[in-house]
């Protein structure tokens, strides 16, 4: 795909948006000190319980997202009118002070008789003083989100991809958890939005657009990108490798890259990394304890029995299971890709 | 809301110049909402607070995680006020901490699904009388790490207790300026480890019924590496015969049941006046790293050890040949006769033949009448030579102290 090496501003004239109602927007995102109560007192949305965004804000998907309990996740953004993004290839776009990215987790349950249920929204606000993550739980009615500064446990159950049942102990984040995956050097940072992840086709009011291209035509965008989209690792025609190591950098690598919070193990799964070793091959845990499963390597190649990578993304205990948080339930695809990968390897 | 906001404005005219001066003591009682209590504390609490959780047992179903710096959480005792995660439902640890300037003291924590308190990326950490503790018993079912600092400069461990935890009851890994006295290991594969780290001080604890007592460690791999200067003296490792109990692939795995102190590929590290016996298997002993790794920047062998003034009591009368290679190599050597302190002798090729760097030999000296097996490892694989070294006067020499280890203990 290269349509994106091809000058936006083209599409700039011929694409028409409606201008901005900068309003919608009701609290000084720049200098936020408190966080409101309840999430409709930022007026991100036009339609709190339908999900509908307000004007100024605008929805976006990622190619390879996070796996999160196999919530459906209703992403959009916020940005500053008039605002521009930065951009530093392989890092995510540097998004102007006051931008937000917004994330909604839920059951939409298309594929069976549950009602859609809404957990929680969480936020990352670009402020003053660097981005800040805020979560907001959903009320029994559908109608609110509160603030939830512990977190919040929320039992419930699921309608699966085959239409099957699933119980789930769901766990809204607190404040210190979202630092854990979205530090790096001490620094928050949003983790989805680099450019790889961004390249792909979204179905807009407007009608269908690469994403890279509409924020390009919003104003946002003004410079060339130079990179490639990332394979989605549920694209079967991208090759194994491409896939696995997808699923790695969006599930892992947040965490397992320098400076991250699980830098102290010495394996790194982000995208660039190419030591065999730091990667995990024949990789000795450090301080793995009994999530080692009697295995001796992260991986070893053409075995993935024998791999403490897929022991630890298959256990639900807590002592043992990677991701450390933001997981109850076992990624069944995303195992058999890395099985697959490391059978391969 | 149950916990109360104490000001302590009231006493503001006996604390000239204090920092406290505008500190809230929060108080949080054992109910059903403490996890949320307490986290949400944790999370609201400002620079210079105390965070205070009173006596009885707090049963938690979620890691709690504090990231504000200069807080101080206390308990009313390590016997008093309980941590209770056997229910932990998430989180990899009991209690997490990531900001500076933290003291956690006078609680327990018990039966974490992970390691029970994970301290990352810090300046100055202070753990004063706080109990880790697995309560079944040394299992492989247990956490990894009972004390866990990691990555932190300024790391005191004061009067700590660590029990039963399946790799290393206090552990302090990648950190430098390390201090852990008065504390007491018990019951963990290894009692007391300080792995990739940069000037420790180890003193005056007691490790005892573990695998092995204190551990002196250096893995590849890892952000820091080259571990050195590390002292440990004045402790008592006594009795370490608990069979190894980590899960296999950990590097502990490998120690055999009864070793009383063990140094690996760590320099300048100077273990005097300790009391070390009763250990089934060897009371010291000094090895290299023997994995294969592909790391060209780390550096496998022991170097500038010193060894003096420790007193040995008895050892290798049941030694655990079934953990690792050496322990059966030295039982073989040793005819039976294991020895107080063994080195496997192994070097870089060149100084096997030309020698070592008078300064990167090792020290033996004023041990009262300590035995040692020393491995020539030329000698070993070359018929009709010496295959090892038993005169321990053959270490003699001056030693040459290791400076103390201080930092600010007062912040």
């Amino acid at each position: 795909m290269k349509i994106f090496k091809q000058p936006f501003l083209l599409f700039f004239f011929i694409v028409y948006f409606s201008s901005q109602i900068e309003g919608a927007v009701e609290i000084d995102l720049k200098n936020f000190s408190k966080a409101p109560k309840f999430l409709s007192e930022f007026g991100f949305f036009e339609d709190m319980q339908n999900q509908i965004p307000a004007e100024s804000v605008h929805p976006y998907s990622l190619v390879s997202p996070l796996f999160s309990d196999q919530t459906d996740k209703l992403r959009f953004v916020y940005v500053p009118k008039g605002e521009k993004l930065g951009y530093v290839k392989n890092k995510v776009f540097i998004f102007p002070v006051g931008s937000t990215l917004i994330k909604t987790f839920a059951y939409l349950n298309k594929n069976g008789a549950l009602e859609e249920q809404l957990l929680e929204t969480r936020l990352l606000i670009n402020t003053n003083e660097g981005w800040k993550a805020i979560s907001y739980v959903w009320n029994e009615e559908q109608t609110d989100a509160k603030r939830a500064i512990a977190g919040a446990t929320i039992p419930t159950t699921f309608i699966d991809s085959r239409g099957q049942k699933v119980d789930v102990r769901y766990r809204a984040p607190n404040q210190n958890q979202c630092k854990e995956c979205h530090q790096v050097n001490k620094v928050m940072t949003p983790i989805g939005p680099k450019a790889r992840n961004m390249n792909k086709v979204l179905s807009y009011q407007s009608g269908e657009m690469n994403q890279l291209l509409y924020w390009a035509a919003l104003g946002w965008i003004d410079q060339k990108l130079d990179s490639n989209p990332i394979s989605s690792y549920t694209d079967v025609n991208a090759s194994l490798d491409d896939r696995a190591r997808a699923y790695l950098d969006i599930n892992c690598g947040h965490c397992h890259i320098p400076g991250g919070s699980a830098d102290t193990t010495g394996l790194y799964l982000n995208l660039i990394e190419e030591n065999r070793e730091k990667l995990g091959i024949y990789k000795k845990p450090v301080a793995a304890g009994r999530a080692s499963g009697n295995l001796k390597y992260s991986i070893v190649p053409g075995h993935s029995d024998d791999s403490i990578m897929l022991f630890r993304m298959e256990s639900l205990d807590p002592g043992i299971m990677m991701p450390e948080s933001g997981r109850a339930l076992a990624d069944e695809a995303g195992i058999k890709l890395i099985k697959d990968w490391i059978n391969k390897l | 809301m149950k916990f109360l906001k104490q000001s302590n404005q009231a006493i503001v005219g006996l604390l000239f110049f204090s920092s406290s001066l505008f500190s809230a003591v929060q108080i949080i009682q054992p109910s059903e909402n403490a996890y949320e209590e307490i986290q949400e504390a944790f999370i609201l609490a400002e620079p210079g607070d105390v965070i205070r959780l009173t006596s009885g047992t707090y049963d938690l179903q979620d890691s709690l995680s504090l990231d504000v710096e200069g807080v101080q959480v206390e308990g009313e005792g390590m016997g008093q006020t309980v941590l209770n995660f056997a229910d932990q439902q998430s989180g990899a640890q009991g209690l997490s901490v990531t900001s500076d300037n933290v003291t956690l003291q006078d609680f327990s924590i018990q039966n974490a699904k992970g390691d029970a308190i994970k301290v990352k990326g810090v300046r100055n950490i202070k753990f004063l009388r706080v109990k880790t503790e697995w309560t079944n018993g040394p299992s492989p079912e247990n956490g990894a790490y009972g004390l866990y600092p990691v990555e932190s400069t300024n790391v005191l461990i004061d009067g700590c207790i660590a029990i039963g935890a399946s790799d290393a009851g206090i552990y302090v890994g990648q950190s430098q300026n390390i201090i852990v006295r008065n504390s007491r290991a018990e019951f963990n594969v290894a009692g007391i480890e300080i792995e990739n780290s940069y000037y420790a001080d180890v003193y005056n604890n007691i490790a005892t019924n573990n695998t092995g007592g204190i551990l002196v460690f250096d893995l590849p791999g890892l952000p820091q590496q080259g571990g050195h200067h590390v002292r440990v003296f004045n402790n008592k490792s006594v009795g370490n015969n608990t069979d190894n109990f980590a899960p296999e692939g950990n590097i502990v795995g490998e120690v055999p049941r009864g070793t009383g102190i063990i140094v690996q590929a760590n320099s300048d590290v100077e273990i005097f006046n300790n009391e070390i016996g009763d250990n089934d298997t060897v009371n010291i002993a000094v090895v290299t790293y023997g994995n294969e790794t592909d790391d060209t920047t780390y550096y496998p062998h022991p170097k500038s050890i010193q060894i003096h003034g420790n007193k040995f009591g008895p050892t290798g009368y049941n030694p655990d040949t079934s953990k690792g290679e050496l322990a059966q190599i030295l039982f073989d050597l040793s005819e039976g006769n294991m020895p107080d302190i063994f080195w496997d002798g192994l070097l870089p090729i060149s100084q096997l033949i030309f020698g070592q760097p008078e300064n990167e030999k090792m020290i033996i000296s004023n041990n009262g009448d300590a035995t040692l097996l020393a491995i020539k490892p030329i000698g070993y694989m070359v018929p009709f030579l010496e295959p090892a070294i038993l005169d321990i006067n053959e270490f003699n020499g001056e030693i040459s102290p290791l400076a103390k280890v201080e930092f600010d203990e007062n912040f």
